[in-house]
């Protein structure tokens, strides 16, 4: 397919403003002047392709995707551009800056259409097992997402992988497969729905449209989930996508994803759960045994501590002078502070040994009570 | 045993997601563990939970999702050997029958299954509460027979410290989620949850000493029975003896006047010796308590520990 050259629109935004090519990106950051050049290259880029599109006889369903590759390198440091576009209210452009690093910094987006998506880890690491469980020669995973659709949010709470074929020109989707799972998984907890599904890789491909049709019969607006576990861009970018219609109705009707924010929750439990899974990746063999008792309140009240010595070398420097202070902060602190109560020293004593003397009974009655089982135990093998 | 390496990383949170959907009330959740046994390691990579008993479903019914199940995960190429089940429990309380019944099926089919417990009241306190049991061969032995009695017992030298071992539980991740793990920090804007540092002990406590009051109820019953079959016996035994000395006595009058003997009779079928009862349950029940008073004693001396912490806060106002 032919995409419009940049070089082209390149050269024309900078025969018609030669300031702006003075500016240069230098600096790692980029400036607002440079943003907007980028921008407009895209915006113009974007409505050439549509206008194409459009006058186009034959029924396109690939999405308007422009390739990494296709864009120059700059001077300098070499810079990716990957523009999506929203078509609900005229053409919000939302534009993503990749650097070398493979920094993700979305710095001017403008705005993001549709509800939150709140993902579960659940399915995050269901999505990384089943891409390490792949077939041969698979390059990607695709399956099933399942969750409950609120007014402003969808909360994805589970999800399972399902058996695909994709080839150059044809992609099979077992969904016969996926029906049987969703049953089995409906007879757990009933109030889950499928809400869409997921792919691993980066990129949305001609494919995705097709899988994408396929789950629209199963829910009404899925959702379509990236997770790039292959890790193309130096880091895992979770992406959520909702399709849109886009193009002149009767005529050529094509499908653009549009991008959804994404958060992450969690129950309370699989909160301290993750926790716990957070340490493993500290370990160089990456596993952790469980521990009990007192040395875990230790743990965590080291953590407690580690906190309170980064506060205090802050409060340090803005004493010093070294860092403004920040009124926030501030107030923030003086919360802390004043969170510990001011109870007269009696009474606190008085507390306190009313509660140890509480769980010291407690101990001594447990450990009656095992006595006397063993005794049991004893007399009656006698 | 060997330790146990779990890959927990999903199986866990998997775990405590079902939880949390089912309901916070005291029914209990239970479903499958699948992995595979490597060298002398039990690697658990995967599980589903079963539907909960409603009044119309028959076993059937489980045995169907169940084998549906696992020929689903072949497909997607997830491990569907069976290494175990889990359970979550209220406060402790798993020891029972239906536990044993279900942990010596499994075991008796494939050696190395464990049951995982996952107390969630526990570990919404703060520290995720998981713990794998098997049952000891000695058990295992016993329940084969069937043998309840007490002699039966005391020929195993079974106490109720030998029903379970706990074997160790590591966590062990994959690179990939590793690579996860570090996403979710940088993006997660949820607080840490500092749960384990909160002082208030009162309502634990309480529910734990009111279950481990109903055990020793239990247990004291259980006492009186036995006592009761051990008076019996004793009884019978002295009613026994007397009947035998009677009975040489008159043989010896009867040959002193030259009459034939009486017959022996039978003293099994006059003398029914009563039945000892059945010391499962008591072994159960001690096992119980047992596991209620560790609990208990772990919480107090980790309170005890926050206390003082919070009495040095305090000191330095």
């Amino acid at each position: 397919m032919n995409m419009c050259r940049p070089v082209d629109v390149a050269k024309w935004w900078q025969q018609e403003n030669p300031a702006a090519q003075r500016r240069a990106p230098s600096s790692s950051s980029p400036s607002s002047s440079s943003s907007s050049v980028r921008l407009m290259e895209a915006v113009r880029c974007v409505a050439s392709e549509q206008r194409r599109m459009l006058s186009s006889a034959q029924p396109l369903s690939t999405l308007p995707r422009l390739r990494r590759s296709s864009f120059p390198q700059q001077r300098g440091r070499s810079r990716h551009f990957l523009i999506t576009a929203t078509s609900t209210s005229g053409l919000q452009v939302a534009l993503y800056v990749f650097t070398e690093a493979g920094e993700l910094s979305s710095f001017s987006k403008m705005s993001v259409f549709g509800p939150v998506v709140k993902i579960h880890p659940v399915v995050l690491a269901s999505i990384c097992d089943s891409y390490e469980r792949r077939n041969e020669g698979a390059s990607r995973v695709i399956g099933t997402l399942l969750g409950t659709i609120d007014k402003h949010s969808i909360e994805v709470t589970n999800c399972f992988s399902v058996p695909h074929n994709e080839s150059e020109d044809e992609v099979a989707v077992d969904m016969e497969f996926a029906k049987n799972m969703y049953e089995l998984h409906k007879r757990v907890s009933p109030t889950e729905v499928i809400i869409g599904w997921y792919a691993t890789g980066f990129d949305i491909t001609e494919h995705s449209v097709l899988i994408h049709e396929y789950y629209s019969r199963e829910a009404s607006n899925p959702i379509h989930l990236t997770v790039d576990s292959a890790l193309q861009s130096g880091k895992m970018n979770i992406r959520a996508y909702v399709s849109a219609q886009m193009g002149v109705p009767g005529k050529t009707v094509g499908v653009m994803f549009t991008p959804l924010s994404v958060k992450y929750v969690y129950y309370d439990t699989e909160r301290i759960g993750v926790d716990l899974l957070q340490r493993t990746r500290v370990t160089p063999s990456r596993t952790k045994g469980l521990t009990s008792d007192l040395s875990q309140v230790a743990g965590s009240a080291a953590r407690v501590q580690d906190m309170l010595t980064t506060v205090l070398a802050y409060i340090e420097d803005v004493l010093s002078g070294k860092v403004t202070a920040d009124n926030s902060v501030g107030r923030f602190l003086m919360d802390l502070v004043n969170k510990v109560p001011t109870i007269s020293a009696e009474d606190f004593e008085n507390m306190l040994n009313s509660n140890i003397n509480d769980l010291l009974m407690v101990t001594y009655l447990s450990n009656l009570t095992q006595a006397q089982i063993a005794l049991n135990e004893k007399l009656v093998l006698l | 045993m060997q330790p146990l390496y779990l890959t927990l990383r999903l199986s866990s949170i998997v775990i405590i997601k079902h939880y949390q959907e089912e309901g916070q009330g005291s029914e209990v959740v239970q479903g499958v563990l699948l992995g595979l046994v490597v060298d002398d390691r039990l690697e658990i990579t995967n599980c589903f939970p079963f539907p909960q008993h409603t009044e119309d479903d028959a076993d059937f019914d489980e045995v169907q999702y169940q084998m549906e199940m696992m020929r689903s995960l072949r497909h997607v190429n997830i491990d569907h050997l069976h290494v175990g089940w889990y359970q979550s429990t209220y406060y402790g309380s798993f020891v029972s029958r239906a536990l044993l019944d279900s942990q010596f099926s499994y075991q008796h089919a494939i050696e190395e299954s464990v049951v995982l417990i996952y107390d969630p009241i526990k570990t919404a306190q703060g520290s995720l509460s998981l713990k794998a049991y098997r049952l000891t061969p000695k058990l295992m032995e016993i329940c084969k027979e069937k043998d309840f009695t007490p002699e039966g017992l005391k020929k195993a030298n079974i106490g109720f410290e030998h029903m379970f071992e706990e074997v160790p539980i590591v966590i062990k991740n994959s690179h990939l989620i590793s690579v996860l793990m570090w996403e979710l920090e940088d993006k997660s804007t949820v607080a840490d949850k500092h749960e384990l540092l909160n002082l208030s002990s009162s309502n634990h406590l309480e529910k734990s000493l009111q279950l481990l009051m109903d055990r020793v109820d239990d247990m004291s019953q259980d006492i009186v029975k036995y006592n009761t079959y051990s008076r019996n016996l004793s009884k019978q035994q002295q009613q026994k003896h007397q009947y035998l000395q009677r009975r040489q006595q008159e043989n010896a009058q009867r040959q002193s006047r030259g009459e034939p003997p009486l017959p022996e009779e039978d003293i099994t079928k006059m003398f029914k010796p009563p039945q000892p009862p059945p010391r499962m349950d008591t072994l159960l029940i001690a096992g119980q308590i047992n596991n209620y008073c560790q609990n208990v004693k772990e919480f107090t001396s980790q309170n005890l520990g926050k206390l003082f912490m919070a009495e040095a806060l305090q000191g330095h106002n």
